[in-house]
């Protein structure tokens, strides 16, 4: 486990928030360039899981355990709002037949 | 040292694959291997807690949710949304300048001090406990309304049948 810990060591924060920032920005382009709501949905998962390691990295670096408690209400609502949100597609898949999210234009008004 | 990169450097891989796979099946387990990657990054940040959760919610609980969504509602090649080449364009370039104006701003900064671990035991389940249900109790309570109130939201919205409404 030491050794485990000392692996760490060297990685500076900033190495951490460029982590963080490039997976969210991939979470984004997922969410434009897809048009299928269920890959919308795992793009935002992304973002989502992309500022629970940016939390997790600065409460270690502070030495504060608020920010992992807050990770762990992010996953909570991202529970949440999963079950919410599939049950919301498969609402739209029964009534369209289709999950693609340029049917639901009507929505834009 | 070179872990974190090694992890880092896969986690983007995989994440730009759940983006980028055409078929939604491939999406859905390329976020696995995304998720075992953060895994692993909270495992090496000695936030041993986060990384069992993580592992039993997102990659238990979550993705098994999406799977079987996936398989309910049947999609087919002919039901395959096709997105304009244009569109496409439009948003990689989007995002593209969204991480440069990102990193750009993170330039500036300088570089920090090295991530080192303070308190050996601040991930630990005895040390989050503490600090959960004594400063952060009352939001504790609020997040178990906030489940019950999801699941009784998902059943209503599921289970109501489009043909008798």
């Amino acid at each position: 486990m030491e050794s485990l810990i000392n692996t760490i060591h060297a990685v500076p924060l900033n190495h951490y928030i460029l982590l963080s920032t490039i997976i969210f920005s991939i979470g984004v382009i997922g969410v434009l360039i897809r048009r299928n709501a269920i890959v919308i949905f795992m793009s935002v998962e992304l973002m989502l899981n992309a500022v629970n390691l940016l939390l997790t990295a600065f409460s270690v670096y502070r030495g504060d355990a608020s920010g992992q408690v807050f990770v762990f209400f992010i996953m909570a609502l991202a529970a949440a709002e999963v079950a919410v949100g599939l049950a919301i597609i498969v609402m739209i898949y029964r009534n369209t037949n289709s999950i693609d999210i340029n049917v639901l234009n009507r929505l834009k008004w | 040292m070179s872990t974190f990169y090694f992890i880092a450097f896969l986690s983007i891989f995989f994440s730009i694959l759940v983006i980028s796979a055409k078929n939604p099946v491939h999406s859905i387990l390329y976020l696995v291997l995304t998720f075992f990657m953060f895994t692993i990054q909270y495992i090496l940040l000695n936030a041993q807690f986060l990384a069992i959760v993580n592992f039993i919610v997102y990659m238990g609980a979550i993705l098994v949710l999406f799977l079987y969504t996936l398989m309910l509602i049947n999609l087919n090649k002919e039901s395959e949304p096709i997105k304009p080449f244009m569109v496409k364009a439009a948003g990689v370039v989007g995002g593209g300048i969204l991480i440069v104006a990102l990193v750009a701003s993170l330039k500036s900064m300088g570089v920090s001090n090295p991530v080192v671990l303070k308190d050996p035991g601040l991930g630990l389940v005895k040390n989050l406990g503490k600090v959960l249900f004594n400063e952060f109790l009352l939001p504790f309570e609020v997040s178990s309304i906030l489940l019950l109130s999801a699941m009784v939201g998902a059943v209503l919205l599921a289970t109501k049948d489009p043909k008798a409404a």
